[in-house]
């Protein structure tokens, strides 16, 4: 592939990055002394009795019996992490895998690094470092090892946690050689040697999930599950309404049932601002703090909230629509002149529903106030550092005041990026010092008091040349903001593909105001901007006589790498191409089809989708039948992506993106949207915010790997946004119809 | 008021509120945790136990229900043959992401199968539609049960 041979203007901006990140990393680790500190922590314990484990790095034990304890730092959410960092460790430290053991750190990023699950990072974040710290320690081993024999480090070789010296025909375990080893100066990360991609053994190598043999037989893992002595329970009543105060409460009748303890005012605080009053119920068990529930009596100051509504915003854009927009986000030449003289013109209004994450595990953190002023987090979270500034600016502590640990996690999506539940649980602890304190969501709480995926509104116009080409094209994009700025995760990305690629183009948005807070789900923006632009591109394709796959090759031009709004991070049209051919290929495209005939009524129908994100390339062919005139089922999903030189474990991979592509076909044709009424969400439970079930799941998900010479990168996202395009698209060839909004409902 | 069950083969006596769910005994009363709250509704199946063999959601089985009644949870579910093989299958396949599903699955699998040995693709999509995996483990979970059925897949 020729893009393998250009890499080198990429790889520049890409290792520009890396090179970043790993000065931080250096900074947090050799120089701000994670391994240093470390070592010396390793010392002190080597003055202690001998057969005791040994720490070399912040993320390595050496165990007497020579097994391996591996930190895995970053939370996890079912993304497989807690197996793929410790994978990158234990290659550089070359041990087998079966010597290792994994333990879930603490929140700790001084001495960890970074710690967080979100825009599938952890691969491109910890790529280098992670094998670095393997590689480090493996160093000082062996530097142990050529001390003792007396002859060069470099005469030696390590494998399966051994050091060998063959010339000497000696070899020694690492357990035997840890204490030593600790006191060796930690080697420059920068420069450490690093394994050749071809002497992988565990790298690339298909392996469980580290906590399935727990899971399946209900080991406490989750933060639910936390279970203290003395523990208490606490169930929340809140503002219906984003945004409202507590005017008046009366408790009286809710103090009086035994077994409850206290009754706490809280607000979730900083994100946003003020956001949002409520009472805790607090009890010594949770079944009965939230029956206790029905007797509290809370007067809301909520009244200027009502005005927000779904069926408002739904007015308010199709008003904007019509109208200029507020902000250009992307001009280049002249648009409207260019589309007044196109040979075609086509139009068409795009639209997607807010949506809620409704992580299976609902919010909740365990929390313990002591004494002095200290306090304990147990919190399935995605985000432990925002959690521990938020708490401590709502608390008015000390960051350093808190210890985070983190729990195994039902579910994240983006949901437990946010903090809302670390900071409520410390408040509520707060109110009960001394005392561990579970705060638990139920269903309609977490549903109600979400940050949810914003709606959005596009009104698309594109011009082509007499020849079929796309000269011309506009977007008017209707999110929400304040101030002139789209909130959370209401943003569009000013590179938006076509536009840096077409002569005129235009993206303008308008912004109106809601009183919902927003937040990332699961490739955030992606999930909406690839169902609109891929679906209105299909659209200009049809309009052109060709399909969309032959559109975006001409629309992506020769193999290059276009700016993108992020700094260094480029959009490579080569890779882009790799991927659309690859699918085509395995799905054998053959491009534009009308409806094929299925069984009784039902009429069959292909459609294809492409999208990049989070470094991802993902071009995607969905097969779909729609019977009875309405009902959609998807039959089989082909997809084909670049996330680099190398998977890094085969098996989550595939999990990954199967789990990514049935969570498409979810948001395309299962979510209903989250409705709004007076300024309070109404959806109660899986009832009226339905998830997808068994029985919608295509019957296979084929995934053909594009390997391509670039650092490898995250599989959490890029694989979802194009299967929501793909199967619009799809519905297109089998019925003739096009939907433009989401979800996708024939009627 | 003090009610009698077996729980996981053990007599077990608990003091609790009659229309306290089964779920929350299970939880709170009894320290096994393996069973997950995900809506409280009978909605989601990730409180799936057995009760005298057959599945039912402990969310809403008020505990006066289960008096006097066998219960199976998923700490003791490999203890049945059927659900040995369904553990096993879900291991080999590396079934679960987040998990939080995955207990309340493994139970409705188990019953699927005691029921209905060989099924067919179609048994196990109406057999298992009350459980929501929101990390869409679907295709594993179909393989699974093939798996531990010994039909192929
Ligand atoms: S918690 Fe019982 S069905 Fe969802
Ligand atoms: S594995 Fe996450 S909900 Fe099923």
């Amino acid at each position: 592939m020729s893009i393998v041979k250009d890499r080198e203007a990429a790889g520049a901006a890409l290792s520009r990055r890396s090179l970043n990140r790993r000065s931080f990393l250096a900074a947090s680790l050799a120089g701000g002394a994670v391994l240093t500190f470390d070592a010396r922590i390793a010392l002190a314990q080597a003055t202690g009795a001998a057969g005791e484990p040994v720490l070399l790095t912040a993320f390595i034990r050496i165990n007497a019996d020579n097994s391996v304890t591996i930190g895995a730092k970053n939370p996890e959410i079912g993304q497989g992490v807690k197996t793929m960092l410790p994978m990158l460790i234990a290659e550089e430290l070359d041990v087998a895998w079966n010597q290792v053991r994994i333990e879930q750190t603490d929140a700790d990023d001084k001495r960890y690094g970074l710690q967080v699950a979100g825009g599938s990072t952890a691969t491109p974040n910890n790529w280098l470092p992670m094998r670095q710290a393997g590689a480090a320690a493996r160093a000082m081993l062996v530097a142990a090892a050529a001390k003792q024999w007396g002859v060069a480090p470099a005469s030696l070789s390590t494998e399966a946690g051994k050091v060998i010296d063959k010339a000497g025909g000696r070899s020694m375990p690492y357990a035997a050689l840890a204490r030593e080893a600790a006191g060796m100066p930690v080697p420059d990360l920068a420069t450490v040697p690093l394994k050749p991609a071809d002497a992988f053994h565990i790298i690339g190598q298909p392996m469980q999930g580290v906590d399935t043999p727990k899971i399946v037989k209900g080991t406490p893992l989750f933060g639910i599950d936390t279970h203290l002595p003395g523990m208490l329970h606490a169930a929340l009543v809140k503002c219906p309404a984003f945004g409202g105060t507590i005017a008046r409460i009366d408790d009286a009748a809710v103090r009086g049932i035994p077994g409850v303890v206290a009754v706490v005012p809280v607000n979730s605080g900083l994100v946003p601002p003020g956001q949002q009053d409520a009472v805790a119920i607090v009890a010594d068990s949770w079944w009965k703090a939230s029956k206790a529930r029905e007797k509290l009596v809370v007067a809301w100051d909520d009244a200027a909230q009502k005005q927000f509504s779904t069926a408002g915003y739904a007015k308010q854009a199709a008003d904007a629509l019509g109208a200029a927009p507020q902000a250009d986000l992307f001009k280049a030449g002249d648009a409207d002149k260019a589309l007044a003289g196109a040979t075609k013109t086509v139009t068409a209004d795009y639209s997607y529903p807010f949506l809620a994450h409704a992580t299976l595990e609902p919010q909740n953190c365990t929390a313990l106030w002591t004494a002095d002023g200290k306090l304990e987090l147990w919190a399935p979270t995605q985000n432990p550092g925002a959690g521990r500034k938020e708490v401590a600016a709502m608390l008015g502590i000390a960051p350093e005041a808190m210890t985070i640990h983190m729990t195994r996690i039902g579910g994240g999506f983006g949901r437990r990026l946010m903090s809302d539940y670390m900071v409520l649980a410390a408040q509520v602890a707060k109110g009960v010092p001394g005392r561990p304190v579970k705060l638990l969501w139920d269903r309609t709480d977490d549903l109600r008091h979400d940050y949810y995926r914003p709606a959005g509104w596009h009104r698309f116009t594109a011009g082509l040349d007499a020849k079929g080409a796309l000269i011309a094209f506009k977007d008017h994009f209707i999110t929400f903001g304040a101030d002139g700025k789209p909130i959370r995760a209401a943003e569009m990305s000013s590179t938006e593909f076509p536009a840096p690629v077409v002569p005129d183009a235009h993206l303008g948005a308008t912004y109106l105001k809601t009183n919902l807070p927003t937040g990332w789900l699961r490739a955030p923006t992606s999930n909406a901007m690839a169902f609109v632009y891929q679906g209105f591109l299909d659209e200009v394709a049809e309009a052109a006589g060709i399909d969309l796959p032959e559109l975006m090759r001409r629309t992506l031009g020769e193999p290059r790498e276009l700016p993108t709004e992020r700094k260094g991070l480029v959009f490579h049209t080569g890779r882009a191409r790799s991927v659309i051919d690859a699918v085509c290929k395995a799905a054998n495209w053959t491009g534009r089809t009308g409806p094929a005939k299925g069984a009784g009524d039902a009429v069959k129908g292909r459609g294809f989708g492409f999208y990049f994100s989070h470094r991802g390339y993902f071009a995607e062919v969905v097969d779909v039948t729609v019977s009875g005139g309405t009902s959609v089922k998807v039959d089989k999903i082909w997809m084909a992506g670049d996330i680099g030189s190398q998977v890094i474990n085969p098996l989550n991979a595939e999990h990954q993106s199967q789990g990514a592509a049935i969570d498409g076909i979810a948001q395309a044709l299962v979510w209903q949207p989250v409705v709004q009424e007076a300024g309070a969400v109404t959806a109660d439970n899986f009832g009226d915010f339905p998830l997808l079930r068994i029985d919608a799941v295509p019957r296979d998900v084929a995934i053909t790997w594009v390997k391509s010479d670039f650092p490898p990168t995250g599989l959490g996202e890029p694989a979802l946004p194009p299967v929501i395009p793909a199967i619009a698209n799809a519905i297109r060839a089998a019925t003739g119809k096009r939907l433009r909004s989401l979800p996708l409902q024939l009627t | 008021m003090a009610i009698s069950l077996t729980v996981n083969r053990k007599k077990r006596v608990v003091d609790a509120d009659a229309d306290k769910p089964l779920l929350w005994v299970l939880r709170e009363d009894l320290n096994l945790p393996g069973t997950k709250f995900g809506c409280g509704a009978g909605l989601c199946g990730a409180c799936t136990v057995l009760l005298d063999g057959n599945a039912v959601r402990s969310c809403q089985t008020p505990i006066a229900d289960a008096a006097g009644k066998q219960i199976t949870t998923i700490e003791d579910v490999a203890s049945l043959p059927v659900g040995k093989k369904v553990v096993d299958a879900w291991v080999d396949l590396d079934v679960p992401q987040c998990g939080y599903c995955q207990a309340g699955q493994i139970m409705s699998a188990t019953a699927l199968l005691t029921q209905t040995p060989r099924p067919t693709a179609e048994d196990i999509e109406g057999g298992m539609s009350g459980n929501i995996c929101r990390c869409a483990t679907y295709l594993r979970i179909q393989k699974a049960i093939r798996k531990a059925a010994g039909v192929a897949a």
